[in-house]
């Protein structure tokens, strides 16, 4: 059995039925991308693998969620930002933390404030903060939608990293050519509903089709890797 | 730097029971014990509770201007005394005041809790505190247009205005153990309000007892700022301001301003109600200035010192 998993999950979302029956489990050392239009389900699906729809339950120890808007109130320091990820473990491992800050690039910057910091340095803070769990399972929603490219590439790389050392990596992404270039497994909802759940190149024409658009041509990056 | 606040308070506390009407230093046994030391001593009760109460909400509900007036149980606190004394309970059995001031608040607090439903959310709060806050100044405001005679009207409004002076040994017997109670359930919400300064829903996915947090905040507070209420009137903006003096020295974790602003609170209402004792010594007034007139003729500006600071 998967650390995250749902079965035939029904959600509905002020009045309105966002999720119909919707079965899926992540898969330790796989970094799964969900893709799909605006609505069609995917912030609340992961919310679901969270335990955090009515009834769910999950394992705060073993699973850290990380949610689209996620900010702090408060002007904490990066290093107390991602010491609340310890708070389930009950402690401030100060090597989990440490740990977490190098893997995302923003040790240098621990006792900065994450209210004065980029956006892009804020949103790193965070996934610290899911990262500083030490987590068997990372449901990640938009972790790159504000970061530059390089960035993104920096990120996507250290999540496929992360899900390849073993661990259950769970991505909603938008930016299709990321899933293609990092996932291992993409999962195309439309409609509250799984239309497609393949290898990314195998998923693509759903994805398309999902959104309502075409494939272009052989469709050459513009950015890379450096 | 709590201790250091310890310290202030204390000292403070020492010099409350040297000045007052009668002259400094210690005039008489019966001044001091009947008098001064109940003042004192809920001076350091009711601000300590006020500052606890205001740093704990400010973390609960996210935002830097939350007040435990804000949650209208203060108000309520107000409401239930008013109507002990509009029906001459007061007059009849002295207690009645306080112990109806604590009724007041912990329906306030009942109230507030219907209103925020089970999973108890900040928003919910907010919104419930408003309302009550209204219903509380509605009520107060009918008693007032009823008062039975010009004298209960000066008295009830005399009180509303909020202090300390002339407030007896019962007084204190009756509010200390409430507002302790209070402190005690409040100063323990630490790890929880941290975990909320990432949101409800991600404080959740930590593992953290979200609605737990939200309820005790609110019954803690209606112990120690009911209770103090009670005694002493209406008194703002001590909650308001101590979070925001603290944050500078101990930075913005929400948990890490608990343990201080109770010392912190103590100290600052310790000083108001000096001032209030002070002013009349040094420019020959009649009467000393009410101390919920001074709290908030220091306060409000203050206010829009952190409202403009907020502001883009």
């Amino acid at each position: 059995m998967s650390i995250v998993a749902v079965r035939n999950l029904h959600a509905r979302l002020g009045g309105r039925a966002v999720l119909h029956g919707v079965s899926f489990a992540a898969e330790p050392g796989t970094l799964t991308a969900i893709a799909g239009p605006n609505g069609a389900g995917k912030s609340t699906l992961l919310r679901g693998l969270a335990g955090l729809l009515p009834g769910g339950r999950a394992e705060p120890k073993r699973v850290a969620w990380l949610p689209q808007d996620a900010r702090c109130a408060w002007g904490l320091t990066i290093a107390q930002v991602a010491a609340l990820g310890r708070i389930p473990h009950g402690d401030a491992d100060e090597a989990a933390i440490d740990r977490a800050l190098a893997a995302c690039g923003i040790a240098h910057l621990r006792d900065a404030r994450v209210d004065r910091v980029s956006g892009g340095q804020a949103r790193r803070a965070m996934l610290a903060r899911a990262f500083a769990t030490d987590p068997a399972a990372l449901l990640l929603d938009e972790p790159v939608a504000d970061l530059d490219p390089a960035a993104c590439f920096e990120i996507m790389d250290l999540l496929r990293r992360t899900a390849h050392a073993g661990r259950a990596v769970v991505v909603v992404l938008h930016a299709l050519d990321l899933a293609l270039r990092y996932a291992d497994r993409m999962v195309v909802m439309q409609d509250g509903r799984i239309v497609a759940d393949a290898p990314p190149e195998a998923a693509l024409p759903a994805a398309a089709a999902a959104f309502g658009l075409r494939l272009g041509p052989d469709p050459a990056p513009l950015l890379l890797p450096g | 730097m709590t201790g250091r606040l310890w310290a202030l308070a204390a000292g403070l506390a020492v010099l409350s029971l040297l000045v007052g009407g009668a002259g400094f230093g210690l005039i008489d046994p019966l001044i001091l014990w009947q008098i001064r030391l109940p003042r004192t001593a809920l001076a350091l009760l009711v601000g300590g509770g006020l500052g606890l109460s205001g740093a704990v909400l400010q973390g609960a509900l996210r935002n830097p201007l939350a007040d435990p007036g804000l949650l209208g149980i203060g108000g309520c606190a107000t409401l239930g005394a008013v109507i002990a004394f509009y029906w001459g309970l007061g007059a009849a059995f002295p207690p009645a005041l306080p112990l109806a001031g604590m009724l007041g608040a912990g329906i306030g607090c009942a109230v507030l809790l219907g209103f925020a439903g089970r999973m108890a959310s900040g928003p919910g709060l907010i919104l419930g505190g408003v309302a009550l806050s209204a219903i509380a100044a509605a009520f107060l405001a009918l008693a007032l247009t009823l008062a039975p005679n010009p004298f209960a009207l000066s008295e009830i409004t005399f009180w509303l205005m909020g202090g300390l002076a002339d407030r007896s040994l019962t007084q204190l017997a009756l509010a200390g153990p409430p507002i302790v109670l209070g402190c005690l359930i409040l100063l323990r919400l630490g790890r929880g309000l941290d975990a909320l300064s990432l949101g409800e829903d991600a404080a959740a996915s930590l593992g953290a007892p979200v609605s737990r947090t939200l309820w005790l905040a609110a019954l803690g507070s209606a112990l120690a700022v009911g209770a103090g209420a009670a005694v002493a009137g209406g008194i703002g903006f001590v909650g308001l301001v101590v979070p925001h003096l603290l944050r500078p020295w101990l930075g913005q974790r929400p948990g890490a301003l608990l343990a201080a602003s109770i010392p912190a609170g103590a100290a600052l209402l310790l000083a108001a109600d000096l001032l209030a004792r002070a002013l009349p010594l040094l420019f020959g007034f009649a009467q000393e200035p009410r101390l919920g007139v001074l709290t908030a003729l220091l306060g409000a500006p203050f206010l829009v010192m952190i409202a403009r600071k907020a502001a883009p």
